[in-house]
């Protein structure tokens, strides 16, 4: 999908996205010619159906995690069915990333008050929701998550729900 | 989405040319909704997943009921008792039995940032499956919108195979067993993903119904580029405790001929025999052990498995 902006003839370039919270999206495009803004609305079938594919429009910004689309869509989860990895495992990060060395990523601590609001998510998604927020804020060099910085990445990586 | 494309995508109509909009080809610059990239990122990421897999086999048939779980349990066993290392994939999201058979209920599953770690049933094999993911007796049901579901509803589906295949860290295996629900249409949905499969195994019964509805998934196969196909024809015939002659089950026609008329190859033909499925039921497959008949037509067909494309005793 390119939108094009007419009088200038240009490929708008992606802007930013937002999703309201009523289970639909608006994505915005801005002309680098003339500076027009328009902005792309989606109903809530049209917002599913994207999503449903595993798709952020306009890029990803943090790497989908496993069963991402399946955890995030299953309705009646049976809670237990995931444990989390132990972390610090090498082996893991090992086969995570061979190329990246630990050492080379941004560690990043979680404060009492965020980590007392990833308790309230449910244990079924939790351990791919804690990825998600430690992957942006190593994207975004933040070195503490604290609650703001969760609101921040909700809104920024449109998680709804999570 | 629609709605914003249709001005520039509409037909021009005759007289109203006030401007000129070019196709999508015609106008360079990347794609700023970066959806293709995506798409081919979540491909790229199954391939590399399979890469580390000797040969993919589906188990399929088009008709319900005929065993095609049973089918896929038994031989996962049997090729593990050969030692092989093997991973199956219960591809019925709506009907999911084969995690029983396997013996998995009740396993939890290591959430690691390189993927999902399978569970492992008492035989040996790894599996999948969404009875590990929902709760017991729940019917499977996505979040969304409840109008319009039939847009986004197989979309979510398909996604949720993919992620079982790609997601999941299987390691190295011999063998991907792929259990697929009844219906032709799944057979061609599951071929969407993964258009290559090494072997696909048709399961049926010595039925007239079961039959054709094998002869059509068949041809739909053959017309995907499928290569290598066999029947294996489930319960034909009942076996006797204590042994002797099988006695017959259905009136149906031969699965010889079933085989024959579909142009296929009849890989196996395992008696109906309670014990083994009361067995598989209960999570203990007995796959190739013992001395029951339908322990040696499992044995065999593990064997002919193993020598078909992609197997370990592959002759190419
Ligand atoms: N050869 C057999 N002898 C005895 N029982 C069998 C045999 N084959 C299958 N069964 C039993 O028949 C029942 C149906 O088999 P199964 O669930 O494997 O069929 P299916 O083709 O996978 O069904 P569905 O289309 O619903 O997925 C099961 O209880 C199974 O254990
Ligand atoms: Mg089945
Ligand atoms: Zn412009």
């Amino acid at each position: 999908m390119k939108f094009l902006c007419i009088p200038c003839d240009e490929v708008m370039k992606f802007a930013d996205r937002d999703l309201p919270g009523d289970g639909t999206i608006t994505a915005l495009f801005t002309c680098g010619a003339c500076g027009r803004d328009m902005a792309m609305l989606a109903n809530p079938m049209e917002t599913q159906l994207v999503s449903s594919l595993g798709i952020e429009i306009g890029g990803r910004t943090v790497p989908e995690q496993p069963f991402q689309q399946t955890r995030s869509k299953l309705e009646s989860p049976k809670d237990d069915a995931f444990v989390e990895a132990t972390a610090g495992d090498a082996s893991i990060d090992a086969a995570v990333n061979p190329a990246e060395a630990p050492a080379a990523r941004l560690s990043v601590t979680w404060s009492d008050e965020a980590n007392d609001r990833l308790t309230n998510v449910p244990k079924f998604v939790r351990g791919m929701v804690k990825r998600i927020y430690t992957d942006y804020a190593q994207e975004k060099g933040i070195p503490l998550i604290t609650p703001d910085v969760m609101d921040r990445a909700r809104t920024d990586l449109g998680l709804e729900g999570m | 989405m629609s709605d914003t494309t249709t001005d520039a995508g509409a037909p021009m109509q005759e007289g109203a040319k006030a401007r000129e909009v070019r196709g999508y080809a015609d106008v360079s610059g990347p794609t700023e909704s970066k959806m293709v990239e995506q798409i081919g990122s979540q491909v790229a990421r199954l391939k590399a997943r399979l890469a580390d897999v000797g040969a993919v086999v589906v188990i399929a048939s088009g008709k319900g009921g005929v065993g095609k779980s049973a089918v896929t349990a038994n031989l996962a066993v049997a090729l593990v008792a050969r030692g092989a290392r093997v991973g199956a994939v219960d591809a019925d999201l709506n009907g999911p039995s084969l995690g029983r058979m396997l013996g998995l209920l009740g396993s939890r599953l290591e959430d690691r940032p390189d993927g999902i770690v399978p569970a492992r049933g008492p035989s040996g094999v790894l599996g999948i499956s969404t009875e590990l993911l929902i709760e017991e007796g729940a019917p499977l049901k996505w979040k969304g919108p409840d109008s319009d579901k039939f847009v986004w509803q197989g979309v979510t589906e398909a996604v949720t195979l993919r992620e079982f295949m790609s997601d999941v860290v299987w390691g190295e295996l011999d063998y991907l067993l792929i259990d697929i629900p009844p219906g032709t249409d799944k057979i061609g949905r599951f071929l969407d993903l993964v258009s290559e499969p090494d072997q696909v195994l048709l399961v049926t019964i010595p039925s007239e119904v079961a039959s054709s509805v094998v002869s059509r998934s068949a041809t739909q196969l053959k017309e995907a580029g499928v290569a290598c196909m066999g029947v294996v024809g489930n319960m034909s015939g009942y076996a006797q405790p204590g042994g002797g002659d099988l006695l017959p089950l259905f009136t149906g026609p031969d699965i010889s001929d079933v085989a024959e008329s579909a142009g296929l190859e009849l890989w196996a033909e395992i008696p109906f025999d309670p014990a083994f499925g009361t067995l598989t039921d209960q999570g203990a497959p007995p796959g190739s052990d013992g001395d029951s008949a339908a322990a040696r037509a499992f044995a065999a067909l593990a064997e002919r498995v193993e020598q078909g494309p992609g197997g370990r005793e592959s002759q190419r």
